[in-house]
């Protein structure tokens, strides 16, 4: 466990300098670093019981967070399965029967925050998210039928 | 002071479970389970047949390996070994082996129906299996060969498959009826599942067609759920069930409620959050209601409370009675094989007892993973008469994997052979073991 962490801490320390130097758009409040580390906080609270702390997820439950096409992907489909939860979609040609619920309640910058994260995270390098995205996409956003 | 006061209360808690004389067998279990310091576990051989820790004169032999999602598995009384994989394998979703040359170990093995699924059991001359909508039955002829692959009679149909909690367990009495579980689609029916401050829906309409056992005709074809007994409600999800021939009933094990925590993270903390609510074994007659989702057991407090989505507070009791478990195990741990233990190999004490197998916990993050183990519950006259103990250990490969729930293997389904020796099967590798006592 203790090693673990500290695998995670360095992996998460190479990310942040590789996405500090390569980071082109509008950086977010405070930088990319503040952005992770405000992202992890709403990793820890809203996705860690599913995805795990290592963002794996639990094989035939919740899928990992590693490189896949929705984590790589385009940001609105992400942000659209934050905002509206997701079932019964295959990914990596897996079947996952948990359920990832809705977080429609959680504000733009704790999206963006929490996506920037994880796609900086457990071995992803990708663009960071930014508030403003998220509340371009949440405005043309659908959300599903009760 | 919020921290403070639950920290005591979590002490408070801690001893009341001391005192119940779970606290040893808690202390072998989750003392390794934290990692860090404590007796390392030595250099781990990933090797399937050693891995095992057994109780002293109890020996493991693998039998297969990397065989696919094995699920639950059947022994015929001539040895002849079926499985039933979750996804079928070549498109095979039934295995029959058969050790013919006598070394112990299946050398010929066949595969038939293209389903995948959890439910397989032998009864009568037919071996029953499941898929995650339906219920079928082959004809077994003297030597339990299946006498049709391709043409099963089709006993059950139209059985609800939302894709949470999907797997169709089953079970027979002696009286020709099918047990059938069919688990409920949510965490705790909120109007949203597992959405932060969505209520439950009161009632629940999942367990019209959901969250119960369905008992059914074992030789009819084509019923569903109007043809068969609505027989108990109020389980959320069973996977591990048996009928217990001693007090000729149906005994279930009950995955408990997830996320405590994430949704009320007011009432409990991670800790907290981590051992609630009780995994429960239910002994169940027609008509048997176990509460969910409008109560859950708390094996801290040794009491039925009031789920949160319904107004509870972790203290207050339900709205009204409930059946209450007849064994609380720590949450989380994910019971997926229950077996009452008939045969005469194994030592005395464990007659008529219960495994079950308990695939490991996930829910239990941020805090250390537990389970992967199968236990043992000693029974008397039809009752538990004693403390429930680990009798295999070390699926996982060690306490940190253990930990960090990345694990070696994960226990699911209990057989038992003709000569009394325990099945067991792992899910993520597909592996099964044969456990057997010589003194
Ligand atoms: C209750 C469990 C649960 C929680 C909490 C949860 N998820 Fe998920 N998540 C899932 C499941 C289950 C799926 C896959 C559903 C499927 O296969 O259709 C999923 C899918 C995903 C996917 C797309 C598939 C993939 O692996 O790339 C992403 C991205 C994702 N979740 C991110 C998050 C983030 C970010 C959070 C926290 C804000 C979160 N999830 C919270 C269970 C959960």
């Amino acid at each position: 466990m203790k090693k673990y962490s500290s695998f995670v801490l360095a992996g998460g320390l190479f990310v942040l300098a590789w996405g500090l130097m390569s980071q082109t758009g509008k950086p977010a409040q405070g930088g990319l670093a503040a952005q992770i580390k405000r992202g992890k906080q709403v990793y820890l609270e809203q996705c860690l019981a599913c995805h795990q702390v290592d963002g794996l997820g639990v094989q035939g439950m919740n899928p990992p967070l590693v490189k896949t096409k929705f984590v790589l992907g385009d940001k609105p489909t992400l942000v659209k399965i934050v905002l509206n939860g997701m079932q019964g979609v295959d990914v990596g040609g897996d079947d996952y029967h948990g359920v990832m619920a809705p977080h429609p309640d959680l504000t733009d910058e704790q999206i963006a925050d929490v996506l920037t994260y994880v796609r900086n995270s457990f071995g992803n390098k990708a663009t960071a998210v930014t508030a403003a995205q998220v509340k371009a996409i949440r405005a043309t956003n659908t959300p599903p039928a009760q | 002071m919020q921290h403070i006061i639950n920290q005591s209360k979590e002490m408070f808690r801690r001893s009341l479970y001391c005192a119940a004389g779970l606290c040893l067998s808690g202390l072998i279990t989750f003392g390794q389970a934290g990692g860090g310091k404590g007796a390392k576990h030595p250099a781990a051989t990933v090797h399937a047949a050693s891995q095992l820790k057994l109780p002293a004169g109890f020996k493991a032999r693998t039998l297969v390996e990397n065989f696919g999602r094995t699920r639950h598995l059947a022994v015929a009384p001539n040895g002849v070994i079926f499985v039933k994989l979750n996804r079928p394998k070549d498109g095979k979703g039934i295995y029959r082996l058969e050790d013919t040359n006598g070394d112990g170990k299946p050398d010929k093995i066949t595969g038939f129906g293209n389903y995948g699924g959890t439910g397989i059991y032998i009864s009568d001359g037919y071996l029953y299996a499941s898929s995650d909508e339906e219920v079928f039955r082959y004809k077994l002829d003297n030597d339990y060969n299946v006498v049709n692959p391709d043409q099963p009679e089709k006993i059950v149909t139209g059985l609800l498959n939302r894709g949470e909690h999907e797997s169709k367990s089953i079970v027979l009495d002696h009286n020709g009826n099918l047990y059938v579980n069919v688990g409920a689609y949510s965490n705790s029916c909120q109007f949203k599942d597992r959405q932060k401050g969505s209520p439950g829906q009161m009632p629940c309409p999942i367990l019209d067609s959901a969250g119960g056992i369905w008992m059914f005709t074992a030789n009819k074809e084509n019923q569903t759920y109007g043809d068969g007994v609505h027989y108990a409600t109020g389980l959320r999800n069973i996977v591990g069930l048996d009928w217990n021939t001693q007090t000729n009933s149906l005994f279930v094990m009950m995955h408990g409620r997830d996320q405590l925590h994430d949704l009320f993270p007011d009432i409990w903390d991670t800790k907290q959050s981590a051992e609630l609510p009780a995994e429960c074994m239910y002994e169940l007659h027609q008509g048997s209601n176990c509460g969910w989702p409008y109560t859950f057991y708390d094996q801290m407090q040794h009491r039925l409370v009031l789920a949160p989505e319904y107004g509870g507070d972790g203290k207050k009791g339900p709205d009204k009675e409930y059946q209450e478990p007849i064994v609380a195990f720590p949450g989380h741990l994910a019971p997926d094989g229950l077996l009452f233990y008939t045969g005469s190999e194994f030592p005395a004490k464990y007659k008529n007892g219960a495994f079950v197998a308990f695939h490991g916990s996930w829910n239990r993050a941020p805090e250390p993973q537990a389970g992967y183990f199968v236990v043992f519950v000693p029974f008397k006259n039809g009752k538990p008469s004693g403390k429930w103990e680990v009798f295999a250990d070390n699926f996982s490969g060690g306490a940190e994997k253990t930990a960090s729930g990345r694990v070696d293997y994960r226990p699911c389904g209990l057989a038992q052979g003709p000569d009394g020796a325990l099945y067991v099967t792992d899910d993520s590798k597909g592996t099964i073991w044969k456990i057997s006592y010589h003194k």
